[in-house]
Formats: C-alpha cells, sequence, structure tokens
C-alpha cells in the first residue's frame, strides 16, 4: 500500500528523552521521509536547535528543510505560573518541506496537505 | 531545564531593568522579505544619514547578520542610544529552485540557498546577545506562520522585550488588524518601512520599550 508514514510520538515517551535525542530522532525521521506528530510538542528553545540542526543538514537536493505545524503557547495570566511553571510545547506536526504544506493557520486551527511523493 | 535557569529567565527583565544598560541591542529579526533591511535603512536613513545594506525582492537577500553601533533616535524628549542588527530571515526551509525563478543560474542558486542556511543559524545565534527584539511582519500576509510562533516564543522565553512592526501598510491588502490578534500579548505597529508611513509613531514606541 502506498502512503505516507506517521509517526506518532507519546508526551511520556518525549518527557523521558534528552533535547538531542528527541531532535535528532525527528531529524532522521523526517529526512527518511515520514510525517512525526509529536504529542506535547517541543519548547520553543527546542524549535529554534531544530532549525539550527535543520539548516545544517539541508543538501539541497534530497532534503530542502522542514515544515512544523503547531499552535501558538497559551498566554499565561496566572502571576505563580509566569514565574514558576515550565512552559509546555503543543502539538505539532513535522515532515518534509517537499511533502508536507500548510494550507491555512488560525490560533486554534491548521489545515495541511501531506503529499505522496 | 533546571527551576534556577527557569528563575533566571523570568526575572532577567527585572536584572536588566535594574542595571540598565547606557546602549541597548536591538535585533531587527522576522521572515524572509517582511521588509527587515528596509526598514534598517528607514531608521538609519533617519537617524544617521547612512544605510545599513541593499534590500530587494529576492528572498535572503540578507545572508549575514549586520550591526550598525550607536544610534541616537529621539523623540518627545526622550533619547535611545541603540546598536541595531539587521538579521537574516528566518526559514524552516530554503529550496535553491525558488532563487531559479529570478533568473539566477543553478550554481548561483545552490550558493544563495547555502549562504541563506548559515544566515539563518547566524540570526539564531544572534538572539542570546540582544537586549530586544524588533520583530518585522508583512501585514499583508497571514501572521500565524511557524516561524513567527517560533520567534515570538523564543523571545518570551528568553525575557528579551518585543515590539511587532507591522510592516507594508501601504499595500491593498495589509492588515495589520491581524497580526494584533495573532499575537495580543504584544505591541504592534502599522508601518510603511518603504514609504515612511507611521514611521513616527514607530520611534515613539521604540523609545518607550528600549529607552
Amino acid at each position: 500500500m502506498e502512503g505516507v508514514q506517521l509517526n506518532l510520538i507519546s508526551k511520556d515517551r518525549l518527557d523521558r528523552m534528552a533535547t538531542m535525542e528527541k531532535l535528532r530522532m525527528i531529524l532522521d525521521e523526517v529526512k527518511a521521509g515520514k510525517i512525526v506528530v509529536l504529542e506535547s510538542g517541543l519548547t520553543p528553545e527546542e524549535e529554534a536547535k531544530l532549525i539550527e540542526m535543520t539548516m545544517l543538514e539541508i543538501d539541497h537536493e534530497n532534503f530542502i528543510g522542514i515544515e512544523v505545524e503547531s499552535y501558538p503557547q497559551k498566554v499565561v495570566k496566572s502571576f505563580f505560573k509566569k514565574i514558576f511553571g515550565k512552559k509546555e510545547g503543543r502539538l505539532t506536526l513535522i515532515g518534509p518541506a517537499n511533502r508536507l504544506k500548510t494550507l491555512e493557520k488560525h490560533e486554534d486551527q491548521i489545515r495541511a496537505l501531506v503529499q505522496f511523493s | 531545564m533546571g527551576w534556577k535557569i527557569r528563575l533566571r529567565k523570568r526575572f532577567g527583565f527585572l536584572f536588566k531593568w535594574i542595571f540598565k544598560k547606557d546602549k541597548m541591542r536591538i535585533g531587527i529579526y522576522g521572515p524572509p522579505n517582511a521588509g527587515k533591511t528596509t526598514l534598517a535603512n528607514r531608521i538609519l536613513r533617519d537617524w544617521t544619514g547612512d544605510i545599513m545594506g541593499s534590500a530587494s525582492d529576492v528572498p535572503h537577500e540578507t545572508r549575514k547578520a549586520r550591526m550598525r553601533e550607536g544610534v541616537r533616535i529621539e523623540v518627545d524628549g526622550r533619547s535611545l542610544n541603540i546598536d541595531i542588527v539587521d538579521t537574516p530571515g528566518l526559514a524552516t526551509k530554503i529550496d535553491f529552485q525558488e532563487f531559479l525563478k529570478y533568473g539566477m543560474d543553478e550554481e548561483e542558486a545552490k550558493r544563495r540557498a547555502k549562504e541563506a542556511t548559515e544566515g539563518v543559524i547566524e540570526a539564531i545565534k544572534w538572539l542570546d546577545d540582544l537586549d530586544g527584539v524588533l520583530l518585522v511582519m508583512d501585514s499583508s500576509e497571514d501572521p500565524f506562520t511557524q516561524i513567527n510562533v517560533t520567534i515570538v516564543g523564543n523571545i518570551e522565553a528568553r525575557g528579551l522585550p518585543l515590539l511587532i512592526a507591522a510592516n507594508k501598510i501601504d499595500l491593498p491588502n495589509a492588515s495589520p488588524a491581524r497580526i494584533k490578534s495573532a499575537f495580543p500579548q504584544h505591541p504592534v505597529v502599522p508601518i510603511s518601512a518603504l514609504k515612511g508611513l507611521n514611521i513616527d509613531n514607530l520611534y515613539k514606541l521604540l523609545a518607550e520599550k528600549f529607552g
């Protein structure tokens, strides 16, 4: 059966992984043409690191980068949470830029297109 | 991340406020073609009579960060002394084929794409050496892009003051209101860096936010 492989990674598994381990896993899967869905997403710092690593691996032939789909982080209103709360990412979908395309993105809804090879 | 690091990040703004610097280093960020260099040129022309660099319609025209030190902005009796860092456009993908549309040959397009990837890394690295960010968005386009979300998230995580410039309001389909509703937690100033529209208001807000 032809199709695109989706890898859904649970929050529990993501929590057990170190940042670099997480990012390496994502990039390896995406470079292999798979779509990775992260239940709890990445922190902004992890997203920036992922972009840096992606830039280093673009070869201008087979891999031109990634497409990331996630919602903005929720605005924290409580003072206590602002100071001591850990910011957590939200559901995130990451795929190869030549297969995953954003169609429409809103605060609470994202429409994307996944292309077969 | 340890609670000590989180605490330092959360209270960073307080530390900076107490030990206020004489000079702020402000980074101009945004996706490619948002008008970052055009805005940097406008600011420099208005306050120093100089420019930062060339701007063009071809994406990733700026592929190396450029800094101009000691720019003095004076508005309503307030003065602001800043170093301006014009950064390359941030992106999650760079396809050399895009540059072929602008009449480049393959070799030139690939070279530009490689330089652009290095530029993105440099722009991200600069975030650690700034005191504030002026984020430029194209108000004629959808603001809910992953790059905008990632930049805002990183600036918030670092506790840096942020001002959003909703650029290109001279275009017929411009909607700064869309940017305001997408990022309600940050001040948004509608401008046209190219035509100089509402630039005085930008300087006023710059002085308030970073002064």
